[in-house]
């Protein structure tokens, strides 16, 4: 079995976020980029899959600017057999993201898309959705353990009630939650060895994406702020002052 | 003509309060209709509670002993076809919404607004980005169905009671798939406010220590009668089970008191208690970025300073 695994780089986790001051975005400049981290754990999950021999090939695919090579060597570093590097210079928003991973399971016929839950850019939690529904095949979102056996996956989902456990007939695709695994460290010998692995470059105009469906984004503005709170001394001062403000 | 289909979010035959939320954002657009689409096994009771929201005009019900469990393969095909002749189909952004909206989309040929924060008109809409450091405008095609996702921590639901709006069963004919089933849910069982409509929330994090010691906030939470949450710290370390992760990646509450103990205040923590009314953390470091956002600080040891507030209640 193929595994197809997204791979998306964003603006890293820990980067404080500054909206320009003209609303037209967010600082990128000089703003330190890296794996989206929910990818990462796709990735973790698919090169186990392929440990225990249930898969053969894991392919990572990217789609984005010229500049995402070194992007996608670290995640061929981290164990992907190869990589598909779609390009284009604009941001795509999901439901293009989901037409363009349909163009590369036609062309590639995996068994299993693994995805993040969530890009922590956009925030979305759509392209993993939107691919199962136009390819017609099942989906398991926020997952947090998969199983896979006999054709199909078994997958334990984290739900707003507890966990939910659904089978799926593979090929079926798969968004990941934070606890489904802990994502390997790349080791320095692994870079060099990523060095040799293909990436394959797809001109993102040559793939015929239906074009349409996208949403206009205005403005960008910065969160209200929280104005400055007191800080109490001892526990009485706080449920004195909790019970003035009828808190409690 | 503006007509909004939003769809219910039940468990175990009770509506889910986070429906009545989606509702007020549907009446936020000032539409000419406002229809709640009921997809279940047995939706009876289930319709009977929607109809009572306020700014309900009808409540549609698609009975099928497949949508016995909310598997998103299985009811997006029916919703994607109820859609027909709406301007917008609304869910709320949880877990339920977040797996069957995109998928509706999808199906439908358009883009999804997830996390509708507030409406600017009826194609304009507010919503976070970069675990809500950003709040974008976005405009949807006018030409098109609107497909939405409501933050539910951004809407007060709607009242309940006022209205007795007709039910009417729908007969969607629309062939399922059978490639997807449901095993089982895990539910944790208690009896305590829900995490996502409670007015007071005490949380824990890693600070708390272990499960063990996890005791000392349901014990001080049942005190006040607040809901318990955690950070993903505290849940990844086994203190607590999954469904009370409070962030980005967990639940966003917006609690009329919110407590923060143990908890040091990452950037996706606070995403989830950005609309908390009064934000209370409790933490031996002084220097701990919770105290950046708290209403109200206080430094110190946590299990010294619990048992004193006990007392002093
Ligand atoms: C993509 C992504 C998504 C994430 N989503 C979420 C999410 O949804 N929710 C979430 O919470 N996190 C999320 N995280 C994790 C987040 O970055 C932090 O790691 C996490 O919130 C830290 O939890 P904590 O505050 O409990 O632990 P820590 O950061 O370890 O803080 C523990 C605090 O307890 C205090 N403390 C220790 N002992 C005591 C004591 N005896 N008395 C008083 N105070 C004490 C310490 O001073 C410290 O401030 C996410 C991370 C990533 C990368
Ligand atoms: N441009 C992209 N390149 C690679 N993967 C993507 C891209 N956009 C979305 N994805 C995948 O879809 C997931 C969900 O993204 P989103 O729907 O934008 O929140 C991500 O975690 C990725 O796995």
């Amino acid at each position: 079995m193929k595994i197809l695994v997204g791979y998306k780089r964003v603006v890293d986790y820990n980067v404080r976020i500054q909206v320009k001051p003209d609303g037209t975005g967010v600082v990128t400049e000089g703003v330190k980029l890296s794996a989206n981290p929910f990818d990462d754990i796709a990735l973790e999950e698919a090169l186990r899959l392929r440990e225990k021999g249930v898969a053969e090939e894991v392919v990572i695919v990217g789609i984005g600017p010229a500049d995402l090579t070194a992007h996608l060597r670290n995640g061929l570093a981290m164990g992907a057999n190869r990589a598909i590097h779609v390009t284009t210079a604009e941001a795509i928003q999901p439901l293009t993201a989901a037409r363009t991973f349909l163009k590369l399971v036609e062309k590639e016929q995996p068994g299993l898309v693994i995805l993040g839950k969530q890009a922590i850019d956009d925030d979305a939690n759509q392209t993993g959705q939107m691919l199962a529904a136009l390819w017609d095949r099942p989906q398991a979102t926020f997952a947090s353990k998969v199983e896979i056996a006999e054709g199909k996956a078994t997958v334990t989902r984290e739900v707003d009630a507890g966990l939910e456990t659904i089978e799926a007939e593979l090929p079926a695709v798969i968004t990941t939650d934070l606890r489904l695994n802990e994502p390997r460290f790349i080791k320095l010998p692994d870079i060099m060895k990523a060095k040799s692995k293909p990436i394959e470059v797809i001109e993102f105009a040559s793939l015929g994406v239906e074009a349409g469906g996208h949403l206009k984004t205005t403005h960008y503005a910065a969160p209200p702020k929280r104005s400055k709170g007191v800080m109490v001394n001892d526990a009485a001062e706080l449920v004195a002052t909790l019970k003035q403000k009828g808190l409690l | 003509m503006t007509k909004i289909l939003v769809i219910a979010e039940h468990l175990d035959g009770k509506l889910n309060p986070s429906t009545a939320r989606a509702v007020s954002a549907a009446a936020a657009v000032k539409p000419e209709a406002i229809d709640v689409l009921v997809l279940a096994d047995n939706a009876d009771a289930i319709a009977a509670e929607a109809a009572k929201i306020e700014g309900v005009t009808r409540v549609l019900t698609a009975n099928r002993t497949e949508n016995a469990h909310a598997l998103a393969a299985v009811l997006a095909p029916q919703v994607a076809k109820a859609a027909a002749g709406y301007s917008h189909v609304f869910a709320p952004s949880t877990t339920f919404g977040k797996d069957l909206g995109p998928r509706v989309a999808a199906l439908l040929g358009v883009p999804q607004v997830s996390d509708v924060m507030t409406v600017e008109g009826s194609h304009t809409f507010k919503r976070p980005v970069y675990a809500g450091n950003a709040i974008v405008t976005v405009e949807a095609d006018p030409a098109l169905p609107v497909v939405a996702t409501i933050r539910t921590a951004s809407w007060p639901a709607a009242a309940i009671g006022a209205n007795s709006a007709p039910v009417e069963a729908l007969g969607l004919d629309v062939a399922l798939p059978s490639h997807t089933r449901f095993v089982e849910l895990k539910q944790g069982k208690s009896d305590r406010p829900d995490l996502q409509s409670a007015s007071k929330v005490v949380s824990g994090g890693r600070g708390v220590g272990s499960k063990e010691n996890f005791e000392i906030i349901y014990k001080f939470a049942d005190r006040i009668g607040a809901a318990v949450g955690a950070s993903r710290a505290a849940v990844d370390a086994g203190y607590v089970p999954n469904e009370m992760q409070v962030g980005q990646t967990g639940k966003i509450i917006a609690p009329e008191l919110y407590m923060a103990i143990g908890i040091s205040g990452a950037i996706q923590h606070l995403t989830g208690i950005k609309d908390a009314g009064t934000i209370v953390a409790i933490n031996k470091d002084a220097e701990a970025p919770i105290f950046e956002v708290a209403d109200i600080g206080l430094v110190g040891d946590l299990f010294k300073i619990i048992p004193e507030l006990e007392s002093a209640l």
